[in-house]
């Protein structure tokens, strides 16, 4: 039998290629978009860094006592006040004279709903932190409950497809337009699939004097039912078939969008997921549901005019589909 | 020199003294004029500090939190349906042992709506595991806040100093303001232990299952227990700073050799005192002021109670369907005694019914009076104002 070499935890991180703020080891299920989207943010944002974690998934997948993924030091609290403690954080640091920034990282539960209002506060007092909320689009934690983020149609456990209902009845919430509403410096979307332009955002709104927010479209492959290898390519999908706009915004006013050049129709997406898979029936309704899912989709490509025109060189997956803007890896 | 001013007013110069870094705080009846009052000495740079004008009471607590976790000195003021909107979060700076201070300005709590002065607001946070130090006086709460830093500091718990609404806050008496050189002597600068550092990454607040959650309370119970010692220690070193103590966590007043006491919290005690000096042929009392209600000095009061044959516990809150908050607790502490007094458990004074001097002759004869008197009783509850079946 061969002898394994035992590596010490400082052995093991000197070899990593870049900082990581949340190690291996955790217990996030496979393929979860989440996780590798804490990872990227917490890379691009650096090691000088404090992190207010919201109730949900993250947490608790990242922190059993006594362990611990985080190498940034983090607190939670309760799952609607992230911000508002992310905000203490600040202004206590800003009163100590530290560099050190903020982050605060809450769930869509903990952005659109729950967690809304102590948000709203700390960007109209334009705190200096960078909220992240990781968008997966239900409470997953709770075991996959509808959210005020739950697309128009998808299934959960509190908005079921049955002999009367088409699953959830309501629309997403617009988040970004209420949050370009408090015009603070920077917002964005950007999503796990698009990691380079994930990262950029975050050292764009790292390196901004104030509030500011990234919207990042994270699958959940247990709610979403799909597999968990296919979680890149269905936040792909959202994107390409104008699902999931990504765009950026200053004080309010739109600056950048991720242009789709050949959308594709909103199917593509959906039929990859169990909690569309009520909409592909034999049923009017369906139909109708997958007509009002695509008009959405054609309607955020009109509104942030995401149809690309130009052949593109530094596009990751061929010509025919994304352009980064400018021309230099991020 | 004493001076005269309003009880809010001199908590906001009380609090200023003690250099938190951070003060979060949302308006809220009868609580405004403290954090006006800080606000105006910030505003006029005679104190330097972050002040958070939030948007919730959820979020001044909140706020708080976070600022002690990143290694400031915090602040934070509220009273009634505030403090019950901050309820998770105050449970959470408990149990995450996050030394902060609060000033509850107490008030009934809703509904109907009611601003005046009781104290179920912060009897509702009894069991959120934080210390709560009730004061009879304006110059009590101002050497309480003082000393509430510190008790927070060192025993790593959060403190809640308790002050009548409207009876203290809004009450213009003389008072002392000590100097800033006292309180400096002593309330050294503080960085919370277990903070948040790049150089030193901790997790806080993480997710405890159910293998170690018994000794994370069995810990924080502890915490408390010993917080005793730390409580009466605080008030004796801030007497021999400022010359003023209130008997640690109980304190023994009136007439020590009579058979008769009645335990009391807050500013009630003073129209109890006036009282009986006013009258000399109305039975002499000892008067307990209970100033620690949490942690609950149960050997403090059972030695207090020596010699009593009737012990009156009146309360300024109200457990329907239960009763009294206060007294089942004096009389859990007492059942060991191999001789107690017998307990009078009564309730006055809610949603800032006006308590006058009669009160004395009101309780003591009900509670001297033949028979065998109810458990527990609302004294100045109205029967002409009741439905029949109420009465």
């Amino acid at each position: 039998m061969n002898e394994q070499p035992v590596y010490s935890l400082d052995t093991l991180r000197s070899r990593q290629p870049r900082f990581r703020g949340l190690e291996s080891g955790h217990r996030a299920c496979q393929g979860c978009g989440e996780a590798l989207a804490a990872r990227l943010t917490t890379e691009a944002a650096g090691p000088d860094v404090v992190v207010a974690n919201a109730t949900g998934c993250l947490e608790v997948f990242s922190t059993p006592w006594p362990q611990s993924a985080w190498r940034l030091p983090w607190v939670h609290s309760v799952f609607g006040n992230v911000a508002a403690v992310a905000a203490g954080m600040e202004a206590a640091l800003k009163q100590q004279g530290r560099a050190t920034q903020v982050v605060a990282f809450a769930g869509d539960g903990g952005t659109f709903d729950i967690g809304f209002q102590a948000l709203s506060g700390m960007m109209e007092r334009g705190h200096n932190v960078l909220f992240v909320c990781f968008d997966n689009e239900a409470y997953m934690n709770t075991g996959v409950q509808r959210s005020g983020s739950t697309p128009h149609a998808a299934m959960t456990t509190t908005s079921p497809p049955g002999k009367v209902r088409m699953g959830k009845r309501h629309m997403k919430k617009d988040i970004l337009s209420i949050i370009a509403a408090h015009h603070i410096p920077y917002a964005a979307t950007a999503s796990v699939a698009y990691t380079s332009d994930l990262r950029k955002k975050v050292r764009r709104a790292m390196d901004t004097e104030g509030a500011s927010f990234l919207q990042i479209h994270s699958p959940c492959p247990l709610g979403w039912g799909h597999d968990g290898a296919a979680t890149i390519e269905v936040a792909r999908l959202a994107v390409q078939t104008g699902l999931f706009p990504i765009i950026e915004m200053e004080r309010g006013e739109l600056i950048g969008t991720l242009p789709i050049r050949e959308p594709r129709p909103v199917s593509d997406y959906l039929r990859l997921q169990n909690r569309f898979r009520h909409l592909f029936a034999d049923d009017y309704r369906a139909r109708k549901e997958l007509e009002h899912l695509q008009a959405i989709a054609d309607r955020n490509i009109e509104r942030f005019e995401l149809r690309g025109i130009r052949p593109e060189s530094y596009d990751t997956e061929g010509a025919d589909t994304v352009h980064r803007g400018g021309d230099r890896w991020a | 020199m004493p001076q005269a001013l309003e009880g809010s007013q001199a908590l906001a110069r009380a609090v200023a003294m003690c250099r938190p870094q951070v003060v979060a705080a949302y308006p809220i009846t009868p609580q405004t004029h403290i954090v006006e009052g800080i606000a105006r000495l910030v505003a006029d740079g005679q104190f330097e500090c972050e002040m958070v004008s939030v948007e919730s009471e959820h979020s001044a607590a909140s706020v708080a939190l976070g600022a002690a976790v990143a290694g400031s000195r915090a602040y934070t003021a509220s009273a009634s349906q505030g403090i019950l909107l901050m309820a998770e979060v105050l449970y959470d700076i408990a149990g995450l042992r996050v030394p902060l201070v609060m000033t509850c300005a107490n008030r009934a709590l809703s509904g109907p709506l009611n601003i005046w002065n009781d104290q179920q607001d912060s009897m509702s946070m009894r069991d959120s595991g934080w210390i709560q130090l009730y004061c009879a006086t304006n110059q009590e709460a101002v050497d309480t806040t003082i000393q509430a830093f510190r008790i927070a500091e060192r025993c790593e718990l959060p403190v809640m100093v308790c002050v009548d609404g409207f009876t203290l806050t809004h009450t213009l008496e003389p008072l002392e303001i000590p100097a800033q050189e006292q309180v400096d002597s002593f309330l050294p600068p503080y960085r919370f232990r277990h903070g948040l550092d790049p150089a030193e990454p901790r997790s806080l607040g993480t997710l405890v299952g159910p293998e170690h959650f018994t000794e994370v309370r069995h810990a924080h119970h502890q915490a408390l227990l010993r917080a005793q010692a730390e409580i009466a220690q605080a008030d004796a070193d801030w007497g021999a700073v400022s010359g003023r103590q209130y008997g640690g966590l109980l304190e023994v007043r009136g007439d020590a050799d009579s058979g008769l006491g009645i335990l009391t919290l807050g500013s009630v005690l003073g129209t109890l005192e006036d009282a009986m000096d006013e009258d000399p042929g109305l039975p002499r009392a000892r008067f307990l002021k209970l100033r620690s209600f949490r942690p609950f000095p149960a050997q403090a009061l059972r030695e207090a109670c020596a010699g009593l044959d009737t012990l009156i516990v009146l309360e300024r809150a109200l457990s329907p369907g239960a009763g009294g908050i206060v007294g089942p607790e004096v009389q859990a502490a007492l059942a060991q005694l191999p001789t107690r007094p017998r307990v009078h458990n009564f309730a006055a004074g809610l949603g800032g019914r006006d308590l006058s001097l009669d009160l004395y002759a009101r309780l003591v004869t009900a509670a001297t009076s033949e028979g065998d008197p109810a458990p527990f009783a609302i004294i100045d509850a109205d029967p002409s104002l009741l439905p029949e079946e109420d009465r």
